[in-house]
């Protein structure tokens, strides 16, 4: 998944609402026929070589032995195990991510304190930090040879190289999401509202309720669609912590790594296929959210 | 209402009957941890000893696997993945589990016979259909311009059998030295693609993704390839190689804390019976057993196989100068 390609777009703010009747096509801002033609060109052949093909591939090469082949790929028990095991961290790492999210942005955007900007710094480490080191750190931590090791390993607790590892690294990687999102979205809405809402004698509960969430929705719900799309679609800090046990600490795409390992290329991709499937309805329910939003928008300035 | 009778029935004879067998049957469950290659193997071996173990014990077992490189899976175990049995690539990352994480003893090799490995392999070439480059020998290997797909000797335990045989091929070839040896050496990893951290990640690379002429690895590894690319490559067995010998052990403290210790270790004693070494052979390795490998005598290529212990007196010696941090495979590779 890419990271943060557009932080902005999902601003509903209202320089984007009435955009388009701003810039119509004039002079001014269109190029010549050929030109335009090229631009257009190019990208169609640079989207179709980069993204159209490869995902062509993942469906064919998953059909290519039929669908009841795919249909078995995918319903096999280590298969639906990987997708159990999935959901799993995704269901932990989601909800946890949207409230540490939401706190984080609305401490950073509606006040100001000491150490600000390293609270920011630090929410931004998972983006800088390769998964792979997420992934050894957990080791380092709970390893049997780490800080908490032998503590664990006396009390009959598994952390790493079963699912509360998995949980951990989906929930590093995944961190930044809903409070980046969050956080350039209540800035640039300021506080007046809420200090509205103060002065007329409302409860912090009742602020927080009906005036910061209701105005953040679409920007919360873009950070929440992103951040499932990583936390189901992690290899590296996952293969870290996971131990490969077939059927029990796979996850999607470390069940993809095994099968392709095994010569197993139609059920690889089958099941590589349900991960694309995924993207899709990512990008699908994206383009709502954004929809939705500058519609949103719109309504507000005509009222 | 019919429905639900039948439902209470039912539940009846769940509690009333079969609760009392479960009971008496356990239902056991293993950890194998094991090395890259090995997956069809224990795939069959792990099916034909549940049914073993459930005729002698009416116990059912069901073996989890893991597979990854070799010294990557110690790792993990030495980190706590708990492993009830460990089939590594070679002995010295099984001794790394005793050394570094105290979880088995000090003499586990003693423990089974024919110091623990149940079967041994060796290492080949796999080539393109045809043999386009003319590569039969390890000199042919080394000459400019051959892409050689090895692994990481680093993280695989079938690299650095690969490794010890170009090594020491070269050592024992008329006129050796090791400064031959390690000029030979240079060659070969100066012809390398790719360093792949599994064997078989460096198989998909040469077979699926088509990159390098030859594949150097696994014989065992080599014949399923040929078995899985129809007709598109060729097994080339070098005048001289390597015995590799992957060593098996019950990794104690793990299974002790699952009370597995009786199951482990009948499991991989039972890789010594007749249908486990015939399973062995089966998939392309190499059985201890002398009747079982004579009857699949025609599959193996007649080689001149030479020892670790012969020629690098042994693995720790062999890893500490050859795949320790600065040792002999730094010194050439970084060059």
């Amino acid at each position: 998944m890419s990271i943060s390609p557009s932080i902005t777009t999902a601003i509903p703010s209202s320089q984007y609402s009435n955009y388009q009747a701003k810039v119509a096509r004039s002079r001014a801002t269109s190029e010549p026929f050929l030109i335009r033609w090229l631009l257009i060109a190019t990208v169609l052949g640079f989207l179709s070589l980069f993204l159209i093909v490869p995902l062509a591939a993942v469906f064919t090469e998953a059909l290519r032995k039929g669908f009841a082949v795919y249909l078995a790929a995918i319903t096999e028990p280590d298969a639906l195990s990987s997708i159990k095991l999935t959901f799993i961290a995704a269901l932990i790492a989601v909800p946890l991510n949207l409230v540490f999210g939401i706190a984080a942005a609305w401490a950073i955007a509606k006040f100001d304190f000491r150490g600000k900007s390293i609270l920011i710094t630090l929410i931004d480490l998972p983006f800088a930090v390769s998964p792979v080191i997420a992934g050894l750190i957990y080791v380092l931590i709970f390893g049997l040879q780490g800080w908490f090791g032998s503590t664990l390993l006396d009390n009959d607790i598994k952390v790493i190289f079963a699912i509360p590892g998995i949980v951990l690294a989906s929930v590093f990687v995944t961190f930044p999401f809903v409070a980046r999102e969050l956080i350039p979205l209540m800035q640039a809405q300021g506080k007046d509202e809420e200090e509205a809402g103060l002065v007329l004698g409302a409860t912090g509960w009742q602020i927080l309720w009906r005036i910061t969430l209701p105005n953040v929705k679409w920007g919360l719900l873009y950070g929440v669609i992103l951040t499932n799309a990583r936390a189901m679609g992690e290899f590296g800090a996952v293969s870290v912590v996971s131990g490969h046990i077939r059927g029990l600490t796979n996850t999607l795409p470390l069940h993809v790594e095994i099968l392709y390992n095994e010569y197993n290329y139609a059920a690889a991709f089958a099941v590589a296929s349900l991960l694309a499937l995924l993207a899709l309805l990512t990008l699908v329910l994206k383009s709502f959210v954004e929809w939705k939003a500058a519609r949103d928008a719109r309504l507000n300035e005509l009222a | 209402m019919k429905k639900s009778l039948l439902t209470i029935a039912l539940m009846a004879l769940t509690t009333g009957l079969v609760a009392p067998i479960t009971a008496l049957a356990k239902e056991v469950t293993l950890l194998n941890v094991s090395y890259d290659p090995t997956r069809e193997l224990y795939v069959d071996y792990n099916a034909a000893f549940s049914k073993y173990w459930q005729a002698k014990t009416g116990d059912t077992v069901k073996v989890n696997q893991s597979h990854g490189g070799s010294g990557k899976q110690a790792r993990a175990v030495i980190d706590g993945l708990q492993a009830d049995v460990a089939t590594l690539a070679l002995a010295y990352d099984i001794d790394q589990l005793s050394e570094k994480a105290n979880l088995i003893p000090k003499n586990w090799q003693t423990h089974l016979p024919n110091n623990s490995t149940p079967y041994t392999s060796t290492i080949v070439f796999l080539v393109r259909k045809g043999n386009p480059k003319h590569l039969n020998t390890w000199d042919d290997l080394v000459k400019p311009g051959i892409g050689i797909v090895p692994a990481n000797p680093k993280t695989s335990g079938g690299a650095r059998w690969t490794y010890l045989a170009a090594y020491g091929q070269a050592l024992k070839a008329p006129g050796g030295s090791d400064a031959k040896a390690k000029e030979y050496i240079t060659k070969f990893y100066k012809n390398a693609a790719v360093l792949d951290s599994g064997a078989r990640g460096a198989t998909t690379t040469f077979v699926e993704r088509g990159i390098g002429d030859v594949l150097v690895g696994w014989e065992n590894e080599a014949y399923l390839a040929l078995k899985e690319g129809a007709g598109k490559f060729e097994v080339v067995v070098p005048p001289v190689s390597i015995l590799a010998e992957p060593p098996v052990t019950v990794v104690d403290k793990f299974a002790k804390k699952h009370g597995t210790e009786k199951v482990a270790e009948a499991y991989l004693n039972y890789l010594y019976s007749d249908e486990g070494q015939e399973i062995i052979a089966k998939n392309f390795y190499r059985p201890r057993n002398a009747a079982v490998l004579k009857k699949h005598e025609s599959q193996y290529a007649k080689v001149d196989l030479f020892t670790i212990d012969d020629v690098f007196g042994g693995w720790t010696k062999a890893q500490k100068t050859h795949f320790s941090d600065g040792g002999v495979f730094d010194q050439i590779y970084l060059k």
